[in-house]
């Protein structure tokens, strides 16, 4: 199947830097900009979609020769609904807090353009480990890009770092990693509250999701483009499940333009 | 008569869909380029909203009242894949004109967060059926809102010089901040007017 013949590792390790899905593919920006007011939401949510992502690559790769190509993108949606229906459920009964965080963008992970994404360019073509590795990848570097802009909101909106740790992975057991349950600014440095310093809520509100994400994304594209890469843009129908659908290619924009 | 009303105040500028609560955030930093494509893409959007909310209520009922409310999500989602599906078919064979405005965009509404949301938020707080619908319209509504005025914001940011590590997607987004951070200003007006 796989043409190029990279060896399997890649398709693990491409997902978590090269081709970020938030930061390079520009993919589930929704979630991405809402849930991630803290460290640990963005975490959760993070391993919520890693676990709909592996398995839903997983049996939509070994699906892929019994699904007609004309009802594919319906079937997709419903092995990744069922998926999120699942995760839905265990959150909801073994970590509601995380449950309460992440709102209605817990059920919209089936929306989430990465996994529908995934689907569509990778899962459908390539086979079950190939899949799941990419799936693991792609989920990482998702993760990866929320906990990085859940980190910097946090400590800037409210001065704090990983707060509330504890009690997602409460799931493990009580004293996970030593009972570390995140690091308050004001606690380990009192002198913060004696200069009157105070965090900039501002980042917390959805103002300031958009303005990290900016920032974060203008750092990146900085970086790819020391490396030769181009920048990341939005209209890349490659990645876009619903690419064979839609008549907005960016061919068609342009004479749209012109004329 | 009341509650209507602030439903529809926070559906267009409290609780304003793309930049409060960020649903549909995609067609949002994707379509706004141009006015009319801008325009075109709330109208579907306010359209299938109502449309979804319309067909997903009675569906619910059901649903509820058979124990199987934790189908919800799937059955939801697939409800709104058909319905996108089903109107782009009849749009084309009967509706030609209202099909070349509003056609193009309904594919790229079938995936929408937004859609789905507004599905899924009028079960979550429990509206009822006149209620939902008032709901989904305001939020399609400031939807459209939002994708307009950005529009023009965009049209601006092309005009300007901007540092070069800027352009493109940053430079949006730092926008849509500003964009955002102006709406906050409307927080508190519901309870001001005492609507709620």
């Amino acid at each position: 199947m796989n043409k190029r013949k990279k060896p399997l590792y890649q398709e693990f390790t491409k997902g978590i830097i090269k081709q970020n899905p938030v930061l390079r593919l520009v993919l589930g920006t929704c979630a991405t900009l809402a849930i991630t007011t803290s460290f640990v939401n963005g975490l959760g949510m993070g391993l919520a979609v890693i676990v709909v992502l592996v398995c839903s690559n997983v049996v939509i790769s070994l699906l892929r020769k019994a699904i007609p190509n004309k009802v594919r993108i319906p079937a997709y949606i419903i092995v990744i609904a069922s998926f999120v229906t699942i995760v839905q459920m265990i959150v909801k009964a073994y970590i509601p807090v995380l449950d309460q965080a992440l709102g209605i963008f817990l059920p919209l992970i089936v929306v989430n353009c990465i996994i529908l994404g995934r689907a569509e360019a990778f899962a459908g073509k390539n086979s079950v480990i190939a899949s799941a590795l990419d799936g693991l990848g792609m989920g990482i570097g998702f993760t990866a890009a929320l906990c990085t802009m859940g980190l910097l909101r946090e400590l800037v909106g409210a001065g704090t770092i990983m707060s509330g740790l504890q009690s997602l992975l409460s799931i493990f057991g009580d004293h996970v990693l030593g009972g570390f349950d995140g690091i308050d600014l004001y606690e380990v440095f009192p002198a913060l509250e004696k200069l009157s310093f105070e965090p900039i809520t501002l980042f917390l509100l959805p103002s300031g999701g958009f303005f990290t994400f900016g920032i974060l994304m203008a750092i990146t594209n900085r970086i790819a483009e020391g490396k030769g890469e181009k920048k990341a843009e939005l209209h890349d129908c490659g990645s876009c499940p619903m690419a064979a659908s839609c008549r907005m290619k960016p061919e068609e924009e342009k004479k749209e333009e012109s004329a | 008569m009341k509650f209507y009303f602030a439903l529809l105040l926070m559906g267009l500028l409290t609780q304003n869909f793309i930049l409060a609560k960020f649903l549909g955030i995609c067609p949002f930093l994707g379509v706004s380029k141009k006015l009319n494509t801008a325009a075109g893409m709330s109208a579907a959007v306010i359209f299938v909203m109502c449309l979804a909310t319309a067909v997903c209520y009675p569906i619910n009922l059901f649903l509820e009242s058979h124990d199987l409310a934790y189908l919800q999500t799937i059955v939801f989602i697939l409800v709104i894949a058909a319905l996108v599906q089903f109107l782009e078919t009849v749009m084309k064979k009967y509706m030609k004109p209202l099909y070349r405005a509003l056609g193009i965009y309904l594919p790229l509404i079938t995936t929408n967060c937004a859609v789905l949301g507004v599905v899924i938020l009028n079960v979550d707080n429990g509206y009822n059926f006149p209620q939902s619908m008032v709901n989904s319209f305001a939020a399609g509504l400031g939807f459209g809102l939002a994708m307009i005025l950005f529009a023009g914001v965009r049209g601006r940011i092309e005009n300007n010089d901007i540092p070069k590590f800027m352009e493109g997607l940053p430079i949006t987004l730092v926008a849509a901040a500003l964009v955002s951070l102006s709406f906050l200003g409307f927080t508190g007006i519901i309870e001001g007017m005492g609507l709620m």
